[in-house]
Formats: C-alpha cells, sequence, structure tokens
C-alpha cells in the first residue's frame, strides 16, 4: 500500500494555514484602508440547507450573510471569530491539538470572554462555514471519543511518533479515535469489511467473539451518535481502503438516524463534506428483526412516534429499505436494543444474525 | 358643635374626645405632642421672619404600665414669644390662640398644643412650665395647670428673669404618657419630612436614649408670610356666621356683609342683599338662629362672588421644595411644580408637586409618597389619601416609570382650610378640585422625569455603545496583524471616531 495521506494531509495544512493568513489578510486591510472589517459566508439557517441527491448529503444554498464590525451586535462575534482564525492558526502551524472545551477557556487567556461553550462551539462553526474547512482540520476536536478494533495497521504522522505503526489489535478494548489516528496513514489490512457499532456492550462482546477475524472485519464503536473524527474515519475507511460499511445499532427512531448520519451527514454540517459515507448500509436491528426474531421490545413513546413522522418526510429517508422500516415501526409500535437477541444465547447475535444480514446485504 | 359648648367646657369636651385630636393610644399621643409642639415652635419663629431653631428633647421618667412609659417633652424655639400677660390662657386654656384668623398656618384654631399639654396633665397630673421672652428686658417662667371643668388656666408658680443676653423665644416642657419605641419610626419619618419642607430651619431632637438627630438649615430663605384676609362668603359655616356676629363692630347687614368677607365690596354687598331679599339696615346681632341659618343658605347660592385670591397662602415654593429634597434625600433628579391657585368650596388652594428619582430614595418596589399639608407632614393613614389615589390612578408606564424604581412623590397642599376627611387631620379628602389640581402636578413633574430617564437611558446606550466598539476593535486590529503576519496594526482612530456617527443606527 502506497503511503498517500501524508502527503495529501501536508497539503492540506499548508492549504488550511493559507486560507487563515488570507482571512487576516482581508480584514487587516479593510482596516487599514479605514473600513469596517466585514465577511461573508453562506447561511446557516434552516431555509438554507438542502438535500443534494447527487452526492447524497446536505449542502447549503446559495443564501449568504455578511458579518460587519460596524454593526454593534457582530462586532463581538466577529472578534470572537477573527481571534478562532488566530488561535487555529497558532494550533495548526505549532502542530498542537486542542478541544473544544480547551479552546472556551483559551480566549479568557486572550481577555476574550465567550459566554458559555456553545457560543465559542457557533465561533468555531462559524470559521468552518467561512473557510470550507472543518475543526478538526484547524486541530480542534470534541472531547467524546469512540474507539476502533481489527487487523489495520496504521503510521502515525503526529510529533514525536512519525513513522511509528501500530496495529488496531494490539488494545482488546479497541484503540482511541482521537487526532493521532485520524492523522495516521492507513498502512495495511487484512479486512474486507468495516462494522459500525452503536454501543459498547456490543463492541466488547464482538472483539471477545472473535467477530474481526471470523467475518474480517474492523470494528468501530460510535458511541452513539458518531463524532465527526469518527465519521470521517469511517469515510476513510470506505475510501481508501474500499471496504463497505455496516452500522448496527438499536431498533429505533435514534438508531436509525445514527446510521443515517454516518450515511448522508447532518444539517449542522450542511457546509462541510469529506464527512459522509454514502454507501455505507444499515445493518440493523430491523423492525422487521423484531418481528421475525421474536425480539424482547419496549413499547413506542410518544416521542418516539413523533420522531418516526419526521424521518419518514425526510429526503435520506426515501429509500424503500429505510421506508419500509418506518412503517412496520409504527404499525407494531415497538422498539428493542442491539442487546435484545441475548434471550437467545450471549452468542447468538454473531453466530446467527451477522452471518444471515452480512450476506443479505451484500446480496 | 356649638350647641354642646355651651353645656360642657371646650377643655372638658376635648378631654372626653381626645381621640379626634390624635391621642388615641401611647404611641400616637407621644407622636401627636411632638409634631403639635414643633409646628407651634415653627410657627412662632416663621412668623417673625426667623429661620427657626428648634430644639427637642424627650427624656425618660419612668414605667406607666404594660404598654407606655412617662417622657418628660421639651421644646424650644427662637419664635416671636408669648406676651407675659397671655401666657397662661395661651397655654392652658383651650381655643384661645393667636391662630384664631383666617390666614394659612400650620395648627389651626390654637387646639393642638393645648391638646398635648391637656393629655400630658391627665396620664400623669404634672404642671406643665413655660419660659417665654418676645426678646425684651424680661423672660417669664410659669408652671400651669389646666382647670379642666371652667377651662381656665391655673397658675401655679410665676417667676420673672431679667433677660441679660436678649433671649427670645419660647419654652415648653410637661412629662405625658406614651410609648417612643413604637412611634419612633413615625417620629424620626415626621422630623426627616419636616426638614424637608422646612430646609430653612435647624431641628435638633434628642431622643429618650440619648441619641441626637440634627437636621441643619441649608438655607436661610423663606416663604412669603401669608396675608390675613376674611372668610370668602362661599366657605362660611353656621358657626363662624355666629362667630362673625358676635365681633363685629357694624350694626347693619350692608356694612357687616361689606366688611366681613373677602373679595364683598360695596356693590356686591348691595347685590346679594338684594338677591338674598335681606333688609341692609337690619341689625345683624339680632338674627335669629333661623335667620343665620338662612343667610348661611343666601351666601352659598349668590353666584356673583369674586373668586377668594392667594395671598393668604404661603407655598413652599418650587425652590425651597428642591432645597429641600435635595437636602434630605439628594437623588439623582428631581423635578417640582407649584399649580397656580385654586378654589374648593370658596377657600382657596395651592399645590405643589415634586418628583425625586435615585440618590437616597429608597427602592422599596412601590413608589414613596410624602404627603403634606400647610408644611405639615402627614404619616397616617396614607391608603386612604387623594394623592395616593391619584397616583395609583396614574399610568406610570407612560412616564418609562416601574414600581420598582427608587422614586419619591411630594405632594403639598396648603390652604386656609385643608380639606381633611377626619378631625384627626391624616389624610385629605377625595375633593374633585383639589384630585384635579394634584393630577395635574404629578403630571407635570412625571413628564419631566420621563424626558430626564429618556436621556439617560439614550447617554447610557451611546456610552456602552462606544464602550463596545473600542474593546472589540483594537482586538479585530491585533488578531488581524498577527493572522496577516504584518509588522504594525492598522491604524482604527479614525474607526472609533466614526462610530459616533452613526447614532442609532445598527
Amino acid at each position: 500500500m502506497v503511503k498517500k495521506y501524508k502527503g495529501i494531509m501536508i497539503e492540506k495544512k499548508k492549504e488550511i494555514l493559507t486560507s487563515l493568513e488570507n482571512l487576516g489578510a482581508k480584514i487587516y486591510g479593510q482596516m487599514d484602508n479605514g473600513f469596517f472589517p466585514w465577511i461573508e459566508m453562506p447561511s446557516r439557517s434552516t431555509e438554507n440547507i438542502y438535500y443534494d441527491p447527487q452526492i447524497r448529503q446536505f449542502i447549503l444554498g446559495d443564501k449568504r450573510v455578511r458579518r460587519s464590525a460596524r454593526n454593534i451586535r457582530h462586532v463581538k462575534p466577529f472578534t470572537q471569530l477573527v481571534w478562532t482564525a488566530y488561535f487555529s492558526h497558532e494550533l495548526t502551524s505549532q502542530r498542537k491539538t486542542s478541544t473544544l472545551r480547551d479552546v472556551y477557556y483559551s480566549a479568557q487567556a486572550y481577555e476574550m470572554k465567550f459566554k458559555d461553550q456553545q457560543e465559542s462551539n457557533s465561533i468555531i462553526t462559524d470559521l468552518e462555514t467561512v473557510l470550507g474547512f472543518s475543526r478538526e482540520d484547524f486541530n480542534i476536536f470534541p472531547e467524546e471519543r469512540s474507539a476502533v478494533f481489527g487487523d489495520l495497521t496504521i503510521e502515525y504522522t503526529v510529533p514525536g511518533y512519525e513513522g511509528k505503526t501500530l496495529n488496531l489489535t494490539s488494545h482488546p478494548d479497541g484503540v482511541m479515535i482521537g487526532p493521532a489516528l485520524t492523522s495516521s496513514e492507513l498502512v495495511k489490512t487484512t479486512a474486507d469489511k468495516v462494522i459500525a457499532i452503536e454501543k459498547g456492550g456490543l463492541f466488547t462482546r464482538f472483539i471477545e467473539e472473535n467477530v474481526h477475524k471470523r467475518f474480517n472485519a474492523i470494528l468501530v464503536l460510535t458511541a452513539g451518535q458518531a463524532p465527526r473524527a469518527t465519521r470521517q474515519f469511517i469515510k476513510r475507511l470506505n475510501s481508501e481502503l474500499k471496504l463497505p460499511v455496516y452500522i448496527f445499532t438499536d431498533g429505533d427512531p435514534w438508531g436509525m438516524h445514527i446510521a443515517t448520519v454516518i450515511i448522508s451527514g447532518s444539517a449542522n454540517a450542511a457546509h462541510l463534506r469529506e464527512l459522509t459515507t454514502p454507501d455505507a448500509k444499515w445493518g440493523g436491528v430491523w423492525a422487521t428483526d423484531i418481528i421475525n426474531y421474536k425480539l424482547p421490545t419496549d413499547p413506542l413513546e410518544e416521542v418516539d412516534i413523533k420522531r418516526l413522522h419526521e424521518l419518514q418526510r425526510d429526503p435520506r429517508y426515501k429509500d424503500p429499505l429505510w421506508q419500509r422500516e418506518i412503517k412496520t415501526f409504527l404499525r407494531i409500535k415497538k422498539k428493542c436494543e442491539l442487546e435484545s437477541f441475548s434471550r437467545y444465547g450471549l452468542a447468538y447475535v454473531v453466530n446467527e444474525y451477522l452471518p444471515r444480514r452480512l450476506s443479505e446485504l451484500k446480496g | 358643635m356649638a350647641q354642646t359648648f355651651e353645656e360642657i367646657s371646650a377643655a372638658d369636651f376635648f378631654y372626653r374626645n381626645r381621640d379626634i385630636a390624635g391621642f388615641t393610644n401611647p404611641s400616637r399621643a407621644i407622636f401627636a405632642a411632638v409634631r403639635e409642639l414643633v409646628e407651634n415652635a415653627l410657627d412662632a419663629a416663621e412668623s417673625l421672619r426667623m429661620p427657626p431653631d428648634v430644639y427637642i428633647r424627650l427624656l425618660f421618667e419612668g414605667e406607666a404600665g404594660k404598654e407606655a412609659q412617662i417622657y418628660r417633652l421639651r421644646v424650644e424655639d427662637n419664635g416671636i414669644g408669648v406676651p407675659p400677660r397671655h401666657i397662661p390662657s395661651a397655654f392652658a386654656q383651650v381655643f384661645f390662640g393667636s391662630k384664631y384668623k383666617l390666614k394659612q398656618a400650620r395648627g389651626t384654631f390654637g387646639l393642638g398644643g393645648k391638646m398635648a399639654i391637656l393629655y400630658g396633665q391627665i396620664t400623669t397630673h404634672q404642671p406643665v412650665s413655660i419660659v417665654s421672652s418676645t426678646g425684651r428686658a424680661r423672660i417669664y417662667m410659669y408652671r400651669l395647670m389646666i382647670d379642666i371643668q371652667r377651662n381656665r388656666p391655673l397658675i401655679l408658680d410665676r417667676k420673672v428673669l431679667i433677660n441679660k443676653e436678649g433671649w427670645r423665644g419660647t419654652v415648653v416642657e410637661f412629662s405625658l404618657e406614651g410609648n417612643y419605641l413604637r412611634a419612633m419610626p413615625k417620629i424620626l419619618e415626621y422630623f426627616k419630612q419636616t426638614a424637608l419642607v422646612n430646609p430653612y430651619a435647624n431641628l435638633t431632637f434628642v431622643d429618650p436614649k440619648g441619641r441626637l438627630y440634627k437636621f441643619t438649615r441649608v438655607t436661610e430663605k423663606m416663604p412669603d408670610l401669608p396675608e390675613e384676609t376674611l372668610p370668602h362668603p362661599y366657605g362660611v359655616d353656621v358657626e363662624l356666621l355666629q362667630r362673625l356676629i358676635q365681633v363685629t363692630p357694624y350694626r347693619n347687614m350692608f356694612e357687616f356683609i361689606k366688611n366681613s368677607f373677602h373679595r364683598v365690596g360695596e356693590t356686591t354687598a348691595h347685590k346679594f342683599l338684594e338677591f338674598s331679599n335681606i333688609r341692609p339696615s337690619k341689625n345683624p346681632k339680632k338674627l335669629s338662629h333661623e335667620e343665620i341659618v338662612r343667610l348661611m343658605h343666601m351666601l352659598k347660592q349668590y353666584e356673583e362672588f369674586l373668586p377668594p385670591n392667594a395671598g393668604c397662602l404661603s407655598p413652599l415654593g418650587e425652590e425651597l421644595l428642591k432645597v429641600g429634597i435635595m437636602k434630605e434625600l439628594k437623588p439623582e433628579f428631581v423635578a417640582v411644580c407649584q399649580r397656580r391657585p385654586a378654589t374648593y368650596a370658596g377657600h382657596p388652594f395651592i399645590t405643589e408637586v415634586a418628583i425625586a428619582y435615585g440618590g437616597e430614595v429608597p427602592k422599596k418596589g412601590d413608589f414613596i409618597v410624602c404627603r403634606f399639608a400647610n408644611r405639615i407632614p402627614l404619616l397616617y393613614d396614607e391608603a386612604s389619601d387623594v394623592s395616593v389615589r391619584v397616583i395609583k390612578s396614574m399610568n406610570w408606564r407612560r412616564y418609562k416609570v416601574t414600581p420598582d424604581m427608587p422614586i419619591a412623590i411630594f405632594v403639598h397642599i396648603c390652604s386656609t382650610k385643608i380639606p381633611y376627611k377626619t378631625v384627626g387631620k391624616e389624610f385629605i379628602a377625595d375633593r374633585p378640585e383639589v384630585k384635579k389640581e394634584i393630577l395635574n402636578g404629578i403630571r407635570e413633574v412625571a413628564r419631566k422625569l420621563r424626558r430626564f430617564l429618556t436621556r439617560r437611558e439614550h447617554v447610557d446606550r451611546e456610552r456602552k455603545r462606544m464602550g463596545i466598539f473600542s474593546k472589540y476593535l483594537p482586538k479585530i486590529a491585533r488578531f488581524s496583524t498577527e493572522l496577516a503576519g504584518e509588522e504594525k496594526p492598522p491604524d482604527i482612530r479614525k474607526l472609533i471616531r466614526s462610530v459616533k456617527k452613526f447614532g442609532e443606527e445598527v
């Protein structure tokens, strides 16, 4: 396998640094010429978010917003944005990483107060929108971490680990998907598929039951809604290593949506690309599984039903499989968890359900 | 009432009815005693155009039961003094007084001070001691008691001293039952408000615990003295008519009418007698009771009497009211308004209104209302007072005012006859004429307050705006300079200067 990711990464870092510097230069120029600085970016308001069936994800429309330092209501967020750009430039050029929480606190060292974490997060999203890069590109990561396990050898590119390799079976709890992993080269694998799992319990069961060996799979724990770094990593596994991706979640509308965000992205990230894996498939638990396997269930609650009706109208769910499952959920008014297969014994899900489902999805 | 007087003495009457004069219980009594004597002291100095110096001391003398103690009250003034031959009657005979004329004065009928002395006597059986001098060669000292049944002064002791220092004034000292601890908040509030409407007075109060409260004058200016006037025909009642007839030197109705009433001259007197069908030559002293009643009705019915003028009134004036409020409350803003003279039922009155905002005006969740009548603070029965009703009826949001703001409203009514609703003289009745003046006065000062609040809001907003720009623009300059890799930051002084020009635009 050729090490191509490092090259791409270096190019990309350069590109990111340049775009940050250009932003600074533009604002500097405006002020130097005696104008109040302003910037323009695509609007992220809901009226400007569209589903693009071509690239199978949400995108932002043509509507743009202008932020001007001349506006009393904009001057503070404008300053926060410029500071965030400056701070990201520092991080990226010094090859350091930071978390969203970190950014919130670091601001205080520059007498740049954010009202709360949410305000600083939304300014970071603004910067993503202005420049068209994701925060991970600026070395800013969220707190939440997920994990990966399987026969994949990676080579680090982070400072101090350059050239070191690691096989992702080396730790039985899995390896955390953090900045060091996502920036690594994917060197070598014997796996022929990726299985993403919503819950830690089942992830551990899969490792114990040797699913990675028996099914030649790389196992990814999404730990609920998959973080962006995880979505990006899954996408790399799919596009760089050409591995098909199967997603297993709880059998309810929220589980379905975990799968959908990996496949088609979220409205929140409509300003970003490279986070979606359009060919990934939702493996279950399906509503029809509840019937066919006679799984123990809970009744659907008010919110579940409301959510199902929303999903029914969502363009990301227009595929016949989705529509069939939504209708079935609404009909049986039941939901179940991934663990519910345990009623047939701890290994049943791996011995019976998984092979059957994988072959179904292949065929 | 007139008939009652014939049966028992005036002193006896008030002894039996002391509740109506405000001596209801030990705490009200001590408050009323302090108030009456202080008002008399202020009047005594003002009648000489002297800025008053009043010293008040309360001493604890002993317990007098569960809810009452005996106190010794001493009030000193630098006023006009009482001529020696009048001293016994002035202090120990009810219905004898120098205020028995028609002009605005704090007390009326010269009742309050004597009521306090009478109350002291009946609760402690102690005489009152009076020291007074008109500033001439001698000082007179009396110890007096009131013969309640006969309404006559009893002189227990009399001394005459040489007035070497040329002292002038009066000292009244006597013992009475009271409850100071209970009355304390009202008494202190009374002094504070009295100092507010008498900014030209020095008030010194030593309370039973030996605490000293001092209210110092801030101006020597005093309001103009009221002129004495005759009663206006619309304002008389049967009792007053009887008294006028008693004292008149005239022996025919024409001269009586012409000389006994305010704004009545020859022509008016003629026309009135014609209108009321009364013989001009009739002797007023020979009118029967029925004829006097009829005369009163005719006086009220005749529509062509000229309205009273306000020369007999002594309002505080906008300047002094403002000075007094500034002195006691140090507000951020104060607006005052003196209304033009008006009349109700033949009595002239002037309304003075003020509004104060901020400073030491406390925030109480509701407006502070200070009511004054002839420069006397009214502290009881606030909720029943016409001013409070007017204030409550107004839509304050129109003036950008909410109850949680530190706002005090002052209403001063001066009149030859304050329309009190009760004899206790604590609140003013809902007279439509009076109500209208108060409402218009408050509206005017409230509009001024609104202008002040609006301007301040504007200045605040502008300052805040400037603060935001001058805080953030330098930061934008700094971070963009670093990002762009430039050497020196762009010059943003011009930008900050230009922000002002944008005004309200956002």
